[in-house]
């Protein structure tokens, strides 16, 4: 059972605030990865946020195939950030030769071109980079998109952490928002692909349980969208339903609960939008999970959210102080972070709602 | 020596044998008024008794007249085995018996000049059924766990109606961020995913047919279980029409279009809109052959109904003048869907056959977004009358054709928007409830079942030659006669309280398999909770194998 933490505050925050916050929750997971996703980005960053970030492990073979890629397509690159790593003895991580982090300005003819353009293009060029680098795992490319940056990595994550350094905090690397997981493998291979959070066109989801529909889902999602490939664990469905829900069908993100948990018919029927209701129901039957699950989710425009299942199988909470809102699956590891705010008013999300935290930190509850 | 006769019928051609014991009949003569067939009679048999009175032995012969029960010698009122003699005998004296040396296939022919007929049953056992080979494999344990099938609350309800892909939906954001609807969508009815399958008011006699809409009402309405019940083809009765129960119910129209005229003409006074309608083109028991209604079935309230005289009733293999999908289409569904202004599913059933595929990726690429639900009939189902040789020879198994249509729509990214709805030989063993939640997890929405239906009901045909009388009008029960003496045979509230009882059981059986597999809904498509134990179902199936 993996463990899932959150942060999104006004000031920018070190990943080593996320490290902490997952830590304590150690005993929910095995050390077979850890993985976060940083939006709003701060630090070096900060000066490049319209601009895509690519993120990604390889090989140097893999490196070059990469960039020639994006040069091809007229990218170029106008910054790059290489974590310093520390690699002692001893330390449980499965690493890749390098960990690139590099900012492009888009090619020429696309500087002045629509947002959405830009951001198929985008979408288009991490599937191919993809592509080219898998056959021989010459590389893994999570994300590349503007203001976001990922990191994902096997091993035991206080050990990932120290490779990368990032237990001892910097001004440098920090973002507003950072997702975090501490995998535990159950089902699937350990791979890098698998670890949450996972990251598709600036929206960002992941997830602490199973999806027993996770079947329906894929073979449902494989033709919704071309950005739907991986599946690599049953949780990288929410990403695509969010994704599809919000961006493709443009529906607002309080119906992102009824497509995935939809209410009973019964209580469909005493609702006065019932029509609306039963309509998603019957369309996106099989976007449903049916199963344990806390998901966390992060839209484009960094608000950042949390839902479960319909039977509240999984725990999660939500806590806050005056700058900082962290959502975790356990209550101890907000602790850990913010210990001196007033933990009365922490949110235990019950099964029919969504708390949506925007960007000057107010907290929104929409009961489903 | 009379001259030998061996051409003659003798019981030992036909496919029951009666065994009598004169030592125990008390002649009270039920076994004879009960058969229903006239398949035996009473005779006097000549004995002759040696006796002696003397001291010393004297030989004497007395004759007697003793009256018997004896088998009739004829293959029009040949035995059925339907066993009604040995249940209205006090003495156990009589009962039939399966000849294994039949020769009813050639006699029967020979004498007749014609075909075979028989009620709806597949007679060629063989093997063990595909769904037999299925086991719900995937349990739900610690991280993923089970639910209570007692506590929780599940959703057992099905969509029957035409499902708009959801970029299609005519949704817009009010400026409180709320979905409102810009326009009209299909209607679409959630009901309860099994249905009772359509056998029409001419091969159901009237007080069954009455029972199962009484145990479809009661369902309904007290048990809170939204079943539906197919009128099949034969129309249905105008006080039904008229009456608030007509939305429990689908209309069908089939290739003959009986009882057409008198629904149409009921359309201004219904109260309620139907539950929808079904478009027969195929049934899976006699796929490509019609149904057959014989003459001796006509009564006089059928040809009311119907709007028929007393005559042999065939619905042709097509509906005359439709001779394709896109036909179809146009003008079936069209004029349907406008009849009852849109506000009605309207579905198809085809039988399952090779070419069922083609005919269900061309329905689900239908422009119009009126095609309601694609109900597929396997070589199993079927109830009426019909050619031995149609329903022995002809037709598909249901179980991997569904799983093609599913994958099919799965493969176009299509799957739920025509609701696919599966039959044929389903509850064949008694158990609905497991063979139902294996077809929705290959990718059936609900399912629909007759023959189960009419076993609830005290049917004593079975599989295996049994009865299988239905064509003949004189239905040893009641169920699938017009004739006023054999109806009354049957008590239509104990049927009805049957069926409810059934549904009832069926209800928690679904709940305790979908428990332990996590899930509150239906799990359409999730075949990964099957394993098979047989390589070429798991194989053709694509679900685990295992062994």
């Amino acid at each position: 059972m993996c463990r899932i933490g959150a942060i999104k505050s006004l000031d920018y925050v070190h990943p080593s605030m996320a490290l902490q916050l997952m830590q304590s929750q150690q005993k929910g997971h095995d050390n077979s990865g850890f993985a976060m996703v940083m939006h709003d980005l701060g630090g070096i960053f900060e000066n490049y946020k319209h601009l895509p970030t690519l993120s990604m492990a390889a090989t140097d073979e893999g490196v070059k195939i990469a960039e020639d890629i994006l040069h091809r397509a007229g990218f170029q690159r106008v910054m790059q950030w290489v974590p310093e790593t520390d690699p002692q003895p001893g330390l449980d991580i499965n690493a890749m030769p390098n960990y690139v982090f590099e900012t492009f300005d888009y090619p020429k003819h696309l500087r002045n071109a629509e947002q959405t353009e830009k951001e198929e293009l985008l979408l288009d060029m991490r599937l191919a980079l993809r592509r080219a680098l898998e056959p021989n795992e010459e590389g893994f490319v999570y994300s590349f998109w503007p203001d976001v940056v990922t990191l994902k990595e096997i091993g035991d994550p206080r050990d990932i952490g120290t490779y990368f350094r990032l237990w001892e905090p910097d001004d440098r690397f920090t973002a507003r928002v950072i997702t975090a997981q501490c995998r535990q493998n159950t089902n699937y291979d350990i791979v890098r692909y698998a670890a949450h959070p996972f990251h598709l066109q600036g929206y960002t989801a992941l997830a602490n349980g199973e999806n027993t529909f996770y079947l329906k889902n894929v073979e449902f999602q494989r033709k919704l969208h071309r950005g739907y490939i991986g599946f690599e664990s049953d949780s990288q469905c929410f990403l695509y339903t969010l994704h599809y829900v919000h961006r493709q069908l443009g529906w607002p993100l309080r119906y992102y609960k009824h497509v995935i948990t939809p209410l009973p018919f019964e209580e469909i029927e005493q609702r006065e939008d019932k029509e609306q209701l039963k309509a998603i129901r019957q369309s996106l039957a099989h976007l449903e999970i049916n199963g344990p699950n806390t998901i966390i989710g992060v839209l484009p425009d960094h608000t950042m959210f949390t839902c479960c299942d319909a039977k509240k199988l999984r725990p999660v909470v939500v806590g806050r102080d005056e700058k900082t809102v962290v959502i975790s699956s356990e209550v101890c590891g907000i602790n850990e972070i913010l210990p001196h705010r007033n933990w009365e008013e922490d949110i235990y999300p019950h099964e029919r709602e969504i708390v949506a935290i925007d960007n000057s930190l107010e907290v929104q509850r929409w009961r489903q | 020596m009379e001259t030998m006769k061996v051409q003659n019928v003798t019981p030992n051609d036909l496919p029951w044998k009666i065994r009598y014991d004169a030592s125990r009949c008390t002649l009270c003569g039920s076994c004879v008024s009960a058969c229903s067939f006239r398949a035996i009679e009473c005779k006097v048999e000549r004995r002759r008794l040696i006796f002696s009175e003397s001291d010393i032995p004297e030989p004497k012969a007395r004759f007697s007249a003793v009256p018997v029960i004896r088998q009739v010698r004829s293959i029009k009122n040949y035995c059925r085995g339907c066993g009604i003699c040995e249940k209205v005998c006090p003495n156990d004296a009589i009962r039939p018996e399966r000849n294994p040396d039949t020769r009813h296939p050639i006699v029967m022919r020979c004498l007749a000049g014609d075909s075979i007929k028989r009620g709806g049953r597949k007679n060629l056992e063989s093997t063990q059924r595909t769904l037999d080979k299925i086991r719900v494999g995937r349990i739900s344990q610690m991280t993923d766990p089970s639910l209570d099938a007692q506590r929780h609350t599940f959703d057992l309800l099905a969509p029957f109606g035409r499902i708009l892909p959801p970029e299609k939906l005519p949704l817009g954001t009010s400026p409180e961020g709320l979905l409102q609807f810009q326009e009209n969508t299909p209607p679409v009815r959630w009901i309860y995913p099994v249905i009772i399958g359509d056998m029409s008011i001419g091969a159901l006699s009237w007080r069954m047919w009455e029972a199962v809409a009484m145990a479809v009402a009661y369902l309904n309405e007290e048990c809170g279980l939204p079943v539906r019940m197919c009128s099949g083809e034969g129309g249905v009765p105008v006080r039904l029409l008229k009456s608030r129960y007509l939305k429990y119910m689908i209309l069908q129209i089939a290739s003959g279009h009986f009882g057409w005229n008198r629904i149409a003409k009921a359309m201004p006074h219904m109260v309620e809109d139907p539950a929808g309608i079904l478009i027969k083109i195929g049934q899976g028991a006699k796929p490509g052959d019609g149904g057959l209604l014989q003459a001796q079935k006509v009564a006089e309230h059928i040809q009311a109904i119907r709007g028929v005289p007393k005559a042999d009733l065939l619905s042709p293999p097509n509906h005359q003048g439709l001779y394709s999908i896109e036909e179809s289409v146009q003008k079936m569904f069209l004029s349907f869907n406008a009849a009852f202004k849109f506000r009605v599913p309207v579905a198809i059933k085809v039988a399952a056959s090779a070419t069922s595929v083609s005919v269900f990726n061309n329905l689900v690429r239908d422009p119009y977004n009126i095609v309601g639900g694609f109900f597929l009939d396997g070589i199993d189902g079927g109830t009426g009358a019909a050619h031995e040789v149609s329903l022995d020879h002809t037709g598909h198994p249901i179980v991997s054709k569904l799983r093609d249509c599913y994958l099919a729509a799965v493969a176009q990214g299509r799957q739920g928007q025509i609701p696919l709805w599966a039959a044929g030989g389903l509850g064949k063993t008694g158990d609905l409830a497991a063979d139902a939640f294996k077809m929705i997890c290959l990718g059936a929405n609900g399912v629909f079942t007759g023959k189960l239906i009419l076993q609830m009901a005290g049917c004593v045909g079975n599989d295996m030659g049994r009865c299988n009388a239905c064509n003949t009008g004189l239905c040893p029960v009641g169920i699938t006669t017009q004739e006023p003496p054999l109806v009354h045979r049957l008590d239509p509230e104990r049927v009805a309280q049957n069926i409810v009882n059934y549904f009832l059981a069926m209800d928690t059986e679904l709940k305790k398999l979908m428990a332990p597999i996590g899930n509150s809904s239906l799990p359409v498509g999730r075949s990964d909770a099957l394993v098979a134990t047989d390589r070429a179902v798991a194989d053709k199936l694509q679900i685990q194998y295992v062994c």
